[in-house]
């Protein structure tokens, strides 16, 4: 064993050159694959950050569309509770028109309690003024803004569809970046909406953010079973499934891209190191003449490849990392964040890195197993 | 005296299709501290005779008994550890590691034995060296050695394990005159000192006269057998 391992060690330092060369090879391959591997998920993160970062990923709304309902203290309490889940409010929503001296639009009002300005992250949005605090004070979309021209601290009128009015003060100007959004939200403390669409201490939803959006199917399928029938859980993942398939596409993608780097890394290092068995096909049948065993024989091959391929992994997670650091030091927004931000997920570099290992390792299995069959005698009559 | 090898009835014939026969009946064996040389011409049969005998090749027929065991009946592994405690081989090409120095290529068949070299090895290492006399350049890789240098590493490495028997063939085949004769003044130093068992494969007339024995070897046959 020891013997086989620095017989390897030996064989390896004594020619540098094709050593450097495979470690390289390796190395390559293996950066590759981090790299690749890495941007495509800052990729798809901030795909869905963007997409779903501002919004619920979870809703409980009733099963008859726009329909209020009582929100039982324990429900609530165990959502907030739960640690799956970061953010936990409730809204109470309706359609309304706003109205000003010389202009109405059709609107959509959002009265938000607790933790529900938190998901959409609000406070950051406003491009002017404050939040709401008191019941008669709103903050409008920005679109909706230009089109009611209204200004801060100008008051408007809404109108309910059964006609009840109520004056509001608008106190800030959000910009949540979708337009559709811009253009028709109002936002308001609930109870402000709990008044004016008499709903009384009921709501109209439940929205919530969880940590691992992946997950929020499976864990609004969990809440389901503690939320009344009449009620239903919906989860982003089912509204978003044209963009989940393109996240899919781009996945797959990937692995394939993968898949083919770790082949040819494979594939390069085995075709070198069934080379070298054949440069080194004197040094085994000599050693074999002087009582080496088949196994012993073997392990050298086996050794160089492990040898080669912890070296080359750990170049190539080096050089892997280095070119993302690069990466995102020269790419970046108008604004100096990063184009792609790209989290350095160290179980990814760690496979990456054992890939190269493994990797390395099948690939001595051929020269391991051709030196085994090799015979002294043959060497010794060709001298 | 003992025998330490013995061929009985050995056939050696090689192809499958178009079949070959390089030995034919051959009987032969050593005793322990004798001073042997086979001749013949090539394509005689001796390398072959000569690969039987050190194991590295089986025979189509017969017996091979190396130190009182047949060894036809050892599983691959046992004849490799057999092969490295009780024969050293050198060759007409020295076939030194180039890897390694001229001390590490000697330690190499002990390293293959026991995992860690002992104290007392290492002393007989260079001991032996002292003995090649080649002290002054151990520590140099093996192709940076002048060819009787590295013949004579080769001799310390066969060696090294304490053999009973040294196999040579044609050892002193690609050196000048002067060295051949140093060559086989220190393999019969070795064998008046170590009582190691030599056989060796030679076409040179002159270092096969000086033996104990010659065995001439012809068509695969045993043309002659004279001992002194």
């Amino acid at each position: 064993m020891k013997l086989s391992f620095s017989i390897a060690k030996r064989f390896l330092t004594y020619s540098k050159g094709q050593t450097i060369l495979i470690m390289l090879g390796i190395a390559v391959g293996i950066s590759v694959q981090i790299f690749i591997g890495l941007l495509i998920q800052g990729l798809q993160d901030s795909l869905v950050q963007r997409t779903i970062g501002q919004s619920p990923h979870i809703t409980i709304v009733s099963e008859s569309k726009g329909a209020s309902f009582q929100i039982e203290d324990t429900l609530f309490n165990s959502l907030t509770k739960d640690d799956r889940l970061i953010h936990v409010g409730k809204t109470a929503d309706g359609a309304v028109f706003a109205l000003t001296a010389n202009e109405d639009e059709s609107a959509l009002l959002r009265g938000f309690s607790d933790d529900t300005a938190t998901i959409y992250d609000l406070e950051n949005s406003l491009v002017d003024g404050r939040m709401a605090n008191t019941n008669d004070e709103v903050v409008l979309g920005k679109g909706l803004a230009t089109n009611l021209n209204v200004d801060l601290n100008e008051t408007i009128t809404l109108q309910t569809i059964l006609g009840d009015t109520v004056e509001v003060k608008v106190v800030g100007i959000f910009d949540l970046g979708v337009s559709a959004v811009n253009d028709s939200w109002i936002v308001s403390q609930s109870e402000l909406t709990q008044e004016l669409f008499k709903l009384g201490d009921s709501f109209t939803g439940i929205e919530m953010q969880v940590k691992d959006v992946f997950a929020a199917d499976t864990i609004a399928a969990s809440l389901e079973p503690s939320v009344d029938s009449d009620l239903k859980v919906v989860n982003w993942k089912a509204q978003n499934e044209s963009l989940l398939s393109g996240l899919n596409g781009q996945s797959i993608s990937t692995y394939m891209i993968q898949l083919f780097v770790l082949i040819s890394v494979i594939l390069g290092i085995s075709s070198v190191l069934a080379i070298t068995v054949l440069q080194k096909s004197r040094q085994i049948g000599i050693l074999k003449a002087m009582g080496i065993n088949d196994s012993q024989a073997s392990l050298i091959f086996i050794f160089q490849g492990l040898i080669l391929g912890i070296l080359g992994g750990i170049l190539g997670v080096g050089l892997g990392v280095g070119l993302l650091v690069m990466f995102t030091t020269f790419a970046k927004n108008p604004d100096g964040t990063a184009l792609i931000p790209i989290t350095y997920d160290a179980t990814f570099i760690a496979f990456s890195g054992s890939v190269a290992v493994i990797s390395a390792l099948l690939a001595s299995v051929i020269p391991a197993r051709k030196s085994k069959k090799l015979s002294p005698i043959e060497v010794i009559r060709n001298g | 005296m003992a025998n330490i090898l013995e061929l009985q009835h050995i056939d050696k014939i090689y192809g499958t299709s178009i079949k070959t026969q390089v030995l034919h009946d051959v009987n032969l064996s050593f005793e322990e501290g004798s001073f042997n040389s086979i001749i013949g011409q090539s394509g005689s049969g001796k390398s072959t005779l000569l690969n039987i005998l050190g194991t590295l090749d089986k025979p189509t027929n017969g017996k091979v008994v190396l130190n009182g065991k047949d060894v036809s009946t050892l599983k691959s592994k046992e004849l490799a550890s057999l092969r490295n405690e009780t024969i050293g081989f050198i060759f007409q090409f020295h076939y030194l590691l180039p890897e390694f120095t001229a001390i590490q290529n000697i330690l190499l068949p002990n390293r293959i034995k026991n995992a860690k070299v002992s104290k007392e090895t290492m002393d007989r290492a260079l001991e032996l060296i002292d003995f090649v006399g080649l002290s002054a350049v151990k520590d140099n890789p093996a192709n940076k050695m002048s060819g009787g240098q590295q013949q004579r590493t080769a001799i310390a490495r066969a060696l090294i394990n304490n053999p009973r028997i040294i196999l040579a063939d044609e050892p002193t085949g690609n050196l000048d005159s002067d060295t051949a004769e140093q060559i086989y003044k220190l393999m019969r130093d070795i064998n008046k000192k170590y009582n190691t068992t030599f056989i060796i494969i030679t076409h040179d007339q002159q270092i096969a006269q000086k033996t104990d024995r010659i065995v001439e070897i012809k068509d695969g046959k045993i043309l002659l057998d004279l001992r002194k």
